[in-house]
């Protein structure tokens, strides 16, 4: 009966991301009516160009959360990535393509490295990666010098060129983007490795009692979650046009945000990749819809503490009654 | 039940941000007036708090909307360069920055610049300078000069043994003040008189902690140079500790009003006051000048500096802390 009553509509609510895309949705009426500037294909545009770094990262953040972990040095990493690449370009004359691919590959070490730690000493994701984002962020300053790295070659920044989409201006980088969520949503629903991270995630000793090699799947997540911070680091030289030894400070703690606000339990083993872009845009939505408003951007600030809470007593509450 | 908890929040949630920008709205003028931003550092230091307040007055006098914004932290780039973009989406005819990183933001202020917008730099400089299409600002090399002009004053031919505690490497407003120091003090760097130098990012702890760490190196250091006046009061603490507080002079840079008094009671012996207010003011007028079809503004305009002591010495122009703390900021 209970089964028989799961109808569509029912089904839409206890969606995880059901939740988060009305909030997007309703954001987005209430900025349509306060701002004649909020409901443009540019202003669109523009909010996804502010989102795509740190939605990026925070599908490698997913990743690690959806297996119970949790990733604070993703950020620093992203910050030593985007150094590497834009010093080994300029400074050290590397052709472009090579230095992002050096790049990309320290920032999946990195995450190799923060794979290994977790299983292989047992340590909690907390700890090593807290660890690793003071080790990174002091390599990122000793490495770079303290210096802004400027006139990149034309490579480094491509993907913040724009191309036209029905008469609107989009960067290549939010493309891109867009393209690894969905990728990513893919690889989550569709194949073992996607289902055998949210066994991980539900139940590490079930996981391992029906045969998955838990030690070994952490180990590729957290390297794949690095591996998509090089792709991020990528996306910030483009944006920024230099390489930023300061960058990516507070964005450990925003790609979580994202991956809060899109539905996805903090325990693990629950929500989806999507829900973490639809996270990130709520966040970029109100950045740049109160800014057109206005009003100074602490209260962008307030407003996301408040829906972060929101987001988690939501998540309590449905596993209460799911348990 | 969840979904209707979820919607009650939300609206909640809502209605917070309605408030906040009702509220914003009544203090400023009606939509479709001519907007022009400002972009600090952070939002909490109070430099910026006083130099926000300057832009509000200017531009509730000359009937303009005053967008703001900041970045999260000194140094966050990523933040004022999403800030810049938004504003010009917005339609402000000016923005005014203290840029956060004067290199990496050149980028985003040439977009605007290249969309129509009057980009004004207020305190600290673009790297080029000419990026932005003014800048309005202390000149950093004579607030440091004046202290060290001072500094030379009052060690009345002592033999000096200086700690300096500077701001951060590659930040041009921290290697002027302390290049103007030494020039006022009439000394090169490299000199063997500074026997210590630590970086304290500004910071009160940083530069206790700093302090500390040049008097275990240098217990006899008797004139200390700092980039602002919260290095300045973490340097004092660190001395008092050490029972050193009464001969040893330290100098300092800001003109804040916690510094001001700081100099009244004698825990800083003079510092160089700036004025971040009129900054501010004199930005948004020229945005509003060159909005009503005027020229656009350019060049360097100082904003002037005034040495702040209640123990002048001879030779050197200063103003006692009564002005100061008539001038101060925070």
């Amino acid at each position: 009966m209970a089964v028989m009553e799961a109808t569509l509509p029912r089904r839409i609510i206890t969606t995880p991301t059901a939740g988060p895309l009305g909030a997007l949705v309703l954001a987005c009426v209430f900025f349509a009516l306060n701002s004649d500037q909020f409901l443009t294909g540019g202003n669109f545009s523009l909010i996804i160009q502010q989102v795509m770094v740190v939605g990026t990262l925070a599908i490698g953040q997913t990743l690690i959360i959806l297996t119970g972990g949790i990733d604070l040095s993703n950020g620093a990493i992203m910050a030593f990535g985007g150094i590497v690449m834009t010093k080994l370009a300029v400074t050290s004359g590397l052709p472009p393509l090579l230095a992002i691919a050096a790049g990309i590959a320290v920032c999946a070490a990195f995450g190799l490295a923060n794979g290994m730690l977790v299983t292989k000493i047992s340590l909690p994701p907390f700890i090593v990666t807290l660890g690793m984002l003071n080790v990174v962020f002091a390599l990122t300053h000793i490495y770079s010098e303290d210096q802004t790295v400027t006139d990149l070659p034309p490579a480094l920044t491509i993907l913040g060129q724009t191309f036209k989409l029905g008469g609107t201006n989009v960067t290549y980088g939010s493309l891109l983007t867009i393209l690894l969520f969905l990728f990513f949503a893919y690889v989550l629903g569709q194949t073992a490795w996607g289902r055998h991270v949210y066994a991980l995630g539900n139940s590490q000793e079930v996981a391992r009692l029906t045969g998955i090699r838990t030690q070994r799947l952490t180990i590729s997540v957290y390297t794949i979650a690095g591996l998509v911070y090089g792709l991020a680091a990528l996306l910030l030289v483009s944006r920024t046009g230099v390489g930023d030894p300061q960058a990516g400070q507070t964005d450990n703690l925003d790609s979580i945000t994202a991956v809060v606000l899109g539905g996805t339990s903090l325990f693990g083993g629950r929500g989806l990749v999507l829900g973490t872009l639809i996270g990130a845009l709520i966040v970029g939505v109100f950045r740049n819809g109160l800014q057109l408003m206005g009003v100074p951007s602490i209260y962008q600030t307030l407003i996301t503490g408040i829906l972060v809470i929101l987001a988690v007593t939501v998540d309590q509450l449905s596993r209460r009654r799911t348990r | 039940m969840i979904a209707r908890l979820s919607a009650g929040l939300l609206a909640a949630a809502l209605l917070v941000t309605g408030c906040g920008g009702g509220e914003q709205k009544a203090s400023t003028s009606s939509a479709g007036s001519t907007k022009v931003g400002l972009i600090t550092k952070t939002e909490t230091n109070p430099f910026f708090v006083k130099m926000k307040e300057g832009a509000q007055t200017a531009a509730k006098a000359a009937g303009m909307e005053l967008l703001t914004a900041a970045g999260k932290f000194d140094g966050d780039n990523a933040s004022q360069l999403t800030a810049i973009e938004n504003m010009v989406a917005a339609g402000v005819k000016g923005i005014l920055i203290t840029p956060n990183d004067t290199k990496a933001i050149v980028p985003a202020i040439k977009k605007a610049r290249d969309a129509g917008v009057v980009v004004i730099a207020l305190d600290t400089p673009t790297d080029p300078q000419d990026a932005t299409d003014a800048l309005f600002a202390t000149d950093n090399l004579k607030a440091g000069e004046l202290i060290g002009e001072y500094a030379k004053g009052a060690m009345a031919g002592k033999a000096a043994k200086i700690a300096t505690l500077d701001l951060a490497p590659g930040i041009t407003v921290g290697q002027l003040r302390h290049d103007g120091f030494l020039k006022g003090f009439g000394i090169a760097e490299g000199d063997p008189s500074v026997v210590c130098s630590q970086d304290t990012r500004g910071d009160q702890a940083k530069g206790q902690e700093a302090m500390e760490n040049c008097l275990q190196k240098a217990p006899d250091i008797n004139l200390v140079y700092t980039i602002n006046e919260p290095a300045a009061l973490g340097a004092y603490t660190a001395l008092k500790a050490k029972g050193r507080e009464k001969d040893v002079v330290i100098v300092s840079v800001d003109g804040g009003c916690t510094g001001v008094k700081a100099v009244k009671s004698g825990q800083i012996a003079a510092t160089s006051q700036q004025y971040p207010l009129k900054m501010a003011e004199d930005g948004v007028k020229a945005v509003a000048a060159f909005a009503k079809g005027g020229a656009k503004p350019k060049g360097y305009t100082d904003t002037g500096v005034t040495l702040i002591t209640d123990k002048a010495v001879q030779g050197v122009e200063a103003k006692d802390t009564a002005f100061g703390l008539a001038n101060c900021w925070g």
